[in-house]
């Protein structure tokens, strides 16, 4: 496998979000404004490059039997870390986040790919195959965050993560025809499920053209 | 009393932790396609997310506090969790094979179920006392089997109907999750 398409994997093919389904529990919570999306995005790609890094390197010393344990401390760890700093330089998005930048550690992605890739893949795969899937979740999580900001506040506002009274870049349409359902909860599973449902339309589309084809041949 | 049974109203219905809070999805979309599935999902997680708050609560206060390193909570919180999936396992094996048998792939998959972590850090950061972390642990651990279970139901129907061929399996079940939100969202200014 070239190291490209162990990247690209990540981002469309296997992408941790719409395609495996892993970690949910996350990108539903903090999904309400594309700022906070991005933050967690950013965590995540993080921690799930160190991590798988890590485990890779400890690939042959780690015994077969406690790998789970072993696989979990060290997530644990570098969650830790990345929220210390995160408290420490980005106090807004660090409040903002609340506890779900701790729940990374039993985010699935992360688990999921120490047990599926880093543990038998070199220590470079390891990397590349962690930013891949760390930007694939943040692309689908930005997806979510951009329709909910959109529909629920009638805006778009992205702020300096590092100082929250900084505005980068803001616009607003149709402010007083904000939906305000969709910064709620039921709107986050609304907005996902039509999301899913798109892309499952994509699918079917595209396996009954393969089937058309096939058919005519 | 009369604050343990506000507490426990405003954790199981009013803040529902899978429909408010959004943990614990996984196993909601997971192991919903069969609402005895789902029921016997929903005990393990209770007896699970009961103990570990109070193991967690206990080991936050009497250990990691006094020796100032808090934190390590991350770190010790799941290897708890761990070791008491691991314990429940093993329990359920020797003495009763048949519930084993019919829960046996779920059980190690409650390790990685939010809702337990997020629970015990939940109970530190709100600076409950030992009881009434006991109580949110049982007042969450009830919200989610209610939430599971329901949800579970409306599935199994949900197989038989007409659906858009889009729409099959995960989004409309997102969308049911959405309606459910909604309904739930009624309970709001209860307590």
């Amino acid at each position: 496998m070239s190291k490209l398409t162990i990247l690209k994997k990540g981002i469309f093919d296997e992408n941790p979000i719409f395609v495996l389904l892993l970690g949910l529990c996350s990108s539903l919570a903090i999904t309400t404004t594309l700022s906070q999306a991005i933050g967690m995005g950013v965590a995540v790609i993080a921690v799930l490059t160190s991590s798988n890094m890590i485990i890779s390197l400890l690939r042959k010393i780690i015994p077969e039997e406690i790998r789970i344990p072993i696989y979990i401390v060290i997530i644990a760890t570098l969650v830790k870390c990345v929220q210390m700093l995160m408290n420490a330089y980005t106090p807004e998005l660090y409040d903002s986040l609340g506890v779900f930048i701790a729940l990374i550690v039993v985010n699935c992605i992360i688990l999921g790919r120490a047990e599926a890739f880093a543990s038998k893949n070199s220590v470079i795969d390891s990397a590349l195959d962690g930013i891949g899937m760390g930007i694939g979740y943040t692309i689908a999580i930005s997806c979510i965050a951009i329709v909910r900001e959109l529909i629920g506040t009638g805006g778009i506002t992205l702020t300096n993560p590092f100082d929250a009274s900084q505005v980068l870049f803001t616009f607003s349409i149709f402010k007083e025809y904000a939906i305000t359902l969709f910064t709620q909860p039921a709107g986050a599973f609304l907005t996902f499920g039509c999301i899913m449902a798109v892309i499952q339309t994509f699918k079917i589309k595209k396996e009954e053209k393969n089937k058309a084809k096939e058919g005519g041949k | 009393m009369f604050n343990l049974f506000t507490l426990f109203v405003s954790l199981s219905l009013v803040n529902n932790i899978v429909l408010n809070r959004f943990y614990a999805i996984c196993p909601l979309l997971g192991v919903s396609k069969k609402s005895e599935n789902a029921l016997n999902m929903g005990y393990a997680v209770t007896f699970v997310i009961v103990v570990s708050a109070i193991i967690t609560h206990i080991l936050y206060y009497q250990v990691l506090l006094p020796l100032g390193i808090e934190y390590l909570d991350l770190i010790t919180f799941i290897l708890v969790i761990a070791a008491l999936v691991q314990f429940v396992e093993m329990f359920l094996k020797k003495t009763s094979p048949t519930i084993y048998k019919a829960m046996g792939v779920y059980l190690p998959l409650i390790t990685t179920n939010c809702a337990v972590l997020g629970v015990a850090l939940d109970n530190i950061t709100a600076g409950y006392t030992l009881i009434e972390a006991a109580v949110a642990a049982f007042a969450v651990s009830v919200g989610f089997t209610v939430v599971i279970y329901l949800f579970s139901t409306i599935r199994e129907r949900l197989e038989i109907n007409l659906v858009p061929k889009g729409f099959k399996g995960i989004p409309i079940s997102l969308i049911t999750a959405a309606l459910m939100a909604c309904a739930m969202a009624g309970f709001a200014g209860l307590v």
